[in-house]
């Protein structure tokens, strides 16, 4: 008890002393300070150095403050501000249930007549919509999309090349690890959600055709447990053997270090926002990317090009004119290419033509014209129940890959989690 | 006035004995007692998704002991807190009354040199004790590995100890005992040099061998401290979260192999990816969390402080 008081009295005091540091009491007239909350830490650089300058060049008199928390702390310490009243005057916006959430709550002002909203499409849209499709509340900044990155030199070196299919995959993964040290996929399970986001959900759309499986799990057309979906926890359970040794205890930060860092292994399965964050920290790493492998007698391919970020407004901003231009400013062409270059890896979800210059991230978004679409599986409506799907996906892919159940058993656990709250699927289960 | 502040006899009231009180008084209601309460209180309600309360009686805690997605959590936290208290209690407490005793003898040189450095993690933050560990126990760089090869135990350099469901939560207990075995060995400590020396020269005169003075003079009169280190390791032990939160996050794997009731409450309270907080359970999981503790401390004081006799030396 004397620790929950703890924890409570300390995060009291984070919530009254932040604000108060980045907001200084500029009430003045000419000068308004706009406050970002965001996860995004890693981005602070490219906010201060390109982004903002670029926006004040048009807007000088609006200063515009970055200030992010960490990961795994923002939605609870958002909800603390916002309940507070001390929160930014733009948030950035988590991608459906969470956002909507906020919403609902009033939180988060309704941009329906926002100038520059027709640039973003109803996939776009999706996740930050009302759920009748009649109200959207974020301006869509960007998606990742999933994929391999390997090694170039390690490929050179042991004459690989890139794999097509699942069977030239397994190949040449058993091939790296029969002729030489390297850890031949990079992945660990210690913190769970990369077992299910850069595996299942990765190869997983090839399986369960894209869009086709995801909606008819939405419809109850479908389950976890039969056809591509049991058959993508099959494939996830074939990566076991390939993954280096004592990943179980490999944490993201560690796989990330492995692959990048000390180069030690050949191939990392990926979220391209994976690609700008090894750039930086391994300048002279050589990557190439090839798209999940498809399973035999596939004919079209699928990629995961998951909607992950906007940007909306802080109902309760006392900058709300200023606000609103920065968020017209949000869905320009000149955005769109400024964020999608100084972030590779994030790619606008606006219908303005942009390049992006980095060679790998190019090659991420190039799948798009060649694979159809489809976001991750449990994202929509899926994990608003108890026990929550995205939840189950992460423990049960992670137990897959630890071998500590099998891959039907794990299709089993995941179906009968949501058919346990989802009428749709209650007559599927078995 | 004047009759309030007198008693009947004339005596006056010592109005300072209130002035004195006030302050820890009012910070102890203001930001203990009164968040325990109004903790208590919201686990008799539950909310939606406005933030509306409505009041549910014992519901919440009905659902925590009898739903099939909360049973199995609340059972499995409380069985590794159970676990990892009694890791503690067999491996702390005797090392730290082991250290305490070879400190307190005055044979031994450099005393308060090995009792600053054995009592220095304890005040080390959790957090880098956490990130320390994981980076000394991780399978990929950590020296965990160049040790077990240098004793000859080759087989498990490259064990993933933080990542089996078989051994993670014993290893995280073991870096407690290693932050925190400090604090008892400083009890012990104290409790052990303030005996009188004549007591173990009588002892010795009589003919009793060092093991003899320990088990027959010493351990009888630190018994107190024994009851005090116990009850204070199950408190702190009940409560633990932020060295799991901080090596395993929040879903405490694998497969929640690591999960104590700490961590399930703050699961639970503020949410994690997609699963959104839910205040209302994470106050019943305190509640519960405080009558498990209450019921051991009210052991404690009926079962054993009462009972035990206090020597004065």
């Amino acid at each position: 008890m004397k620790k929950l008081v703890g924890l409570i009295a300390v995060l009291a005091f984070a919530v009254a002393f932040v604000p108060v540091q980045q907001t200084p009491a500029t009430q003045a007239q000419e000068k308004v300070t706009l406050t970002i909350e965001s996860w995004r830490n890693d981005d602070l650089v490219i906010w201060q150095d390109v982004l903002i300058p670029a926006f004040n060049a048009h807007y000088p008199d609006i200063e515009v403050i970055f200030a992010p928390t960490a990961p795994a702390e923002y939605n609870a310490a958002l909800d603390a501000k916002l309940q507070g009243g001390t929160a930014g005057d733009l948030i950035t916006c988590r991608p459906f249930d969470k956002s909507l959430e906020l919403f609902n709550k009033g939180h988060l002002a309704p941009l329906n007549d926002l100038p520059g909203m027709e640039h973003f499409g109803p996939v776009a849209r999706s996740a930050w919509i009302t759920d009748d499709g009649s109200t959207v509340f974020c301006v869509p900044m960007a998606s990742v999309i999933h994929g391999f990155l390997y090694n170039v030199k390690i490929f050179e070196e042991l004459g690989l090349s890139e794999p097509a299919t699942e069977e030239e995959f397994l190949a040449l993964l058993q091939k790296i690890k029969d002729e030489s040290d390297y850890a031949p996929l990079v992945m660990g399970t210690h913190d769970q959600w990369e077992a299910a986001t850069m595996g299942f959900q990765n190869i997983g759309p090839n399986y369960w055709k894209g869009e086709e499986g995801r909606l008819g799990l939405i419809n109850g057309t479908i389950g976890y447990n039969e056809d591509g979906f049991l058959e993508a926890f099959r494939a996830l359970a074939r990566w076991k053997d390939y993954l280096p040794e004592g990943y179980q205890a490999l944490t993201y930060p560690d796989a990330q270090n492995l692959f990048a860092v000390l180069e030690e292994g050949a191939i990392y399965p990926a979220g391209s926002w994976d690609i700008g964050y090894f750039q930086q920290l391994n300048p002279d790493l050589q990557m190439g990317a090839f798209k999940p492998p498809v399973p035999a007698g596939a004919e079209k391919c699928y990629i995961s090009d998951h909607v992950d970020i906007a940007i909306g407004l802080n109902a309760a901003s006392p900058n709300k004119e200023a606000a609103l231009k920065f968020l017209e400013w949000v869905t320009t062409q000149e955005f769109a290419q400024l964020y999608s270059n100084a972030l590779p890896g994030f790619y606008s979800l606006s219908d303005h033509e942009i390049t992006v210059d980095n060679p790998v991230a190019q090659e991420f978004l190039s799948w798009r014209n060649e694979c159809e679409s489809t976001i991750r599986s449990s994202y929509q409506i899926l994990s608003r129940g108890e026990p929550n799907n995205e939840q189950d996906l992460w423990l049960y892919s992670a137990e897959v890959l630890n071998g500590t159940i099998s891959p039907e058993e794990a299709a089993n656990k995941v179906q009968e989690g949501l058919a346990a709250w989802y009428e749709p699927q209650k007559n599927r289960s078995k | 006035m004047k009759l309030a502040t007198q008693f009947r006899d004339g005596r006056r009231f010592p109005l300072h004995i209130i002035v004195f009180l006030a302050p820890a008084v009012i910070v102890y209601t203001m930001f203990m007692i009164y968040p325990l309460v109004d903790s208590l209180r919201l686990s008799l309600y539950t909310s939606d998704d406005r933030g509306n309360e409505t009041f549910v009686g014992l519901d919440n805690y009905h659902k925590l002991v009898t739903d099939p997605l909360w049973e199995p959590r609340l059972k499995g936290a409380i069985i590794n807190n159970i676990k990892f208290f009694a890791i503690h209690m067999l491996v702390q407490n005797p090392l730290g009354l082991l250290l305490a005793s070879l400190l307190s003898s005055p044979y031994i040189r450099g005393r308060t040199i090995y009792r600053t450095l054995i009592f220095t993690p304890t005040v080390l933050s959790v957090v880098l004790i956490g990130f320390i560990w994981s980076m000394i126990l991780s399978p990929l760089w950590g020296i965990s590995g160049d040790f077990f090869t240098a004793i000859g135990l080759e087989q498990y350099a490259k064990k993933p100890w933080l990542g089996l469901e078989s051994t993670a939560l014993t290893t995280l207990s073991l870096v407690s005992v290693w932050q925190w075995v400090g604090i008892p060995m400083m009890l012990f400590l104290a409790a052990l040099i303030s005996i009188p020396d004549e007591l173990i020269e009588a002892a010795r005169v009589d003919g009793a061998t060092g093991w003899g003075v320990f088990w027959r003079v010493k351990f009888p009169l630190i018994l107190p401290t024994v009851g005090i280190v116990s009850i204070l390791t199950f408190v702190g032990n009940f409560n633990a979260f932020d060295l799991i939160y901080t090596t395993q996050k929040v879903n405490a794997g694998p497969n929640f192999s690591t999960d104590i009731l700490g961590t399930f409450f703050y699961r639970t309270f503020f949410g994690q990816q997609l699963q959104p907080g839910n205040p209302t359970m994470g106050a019943t999981i305190a509640g519960v969390m405080f009558l498990i503790i209450l019921t051991g401390v009210l052991l404690y004081m009926f079962g054993w402080q009462r009972r035990i006799t206090q020597v004065e030396l």
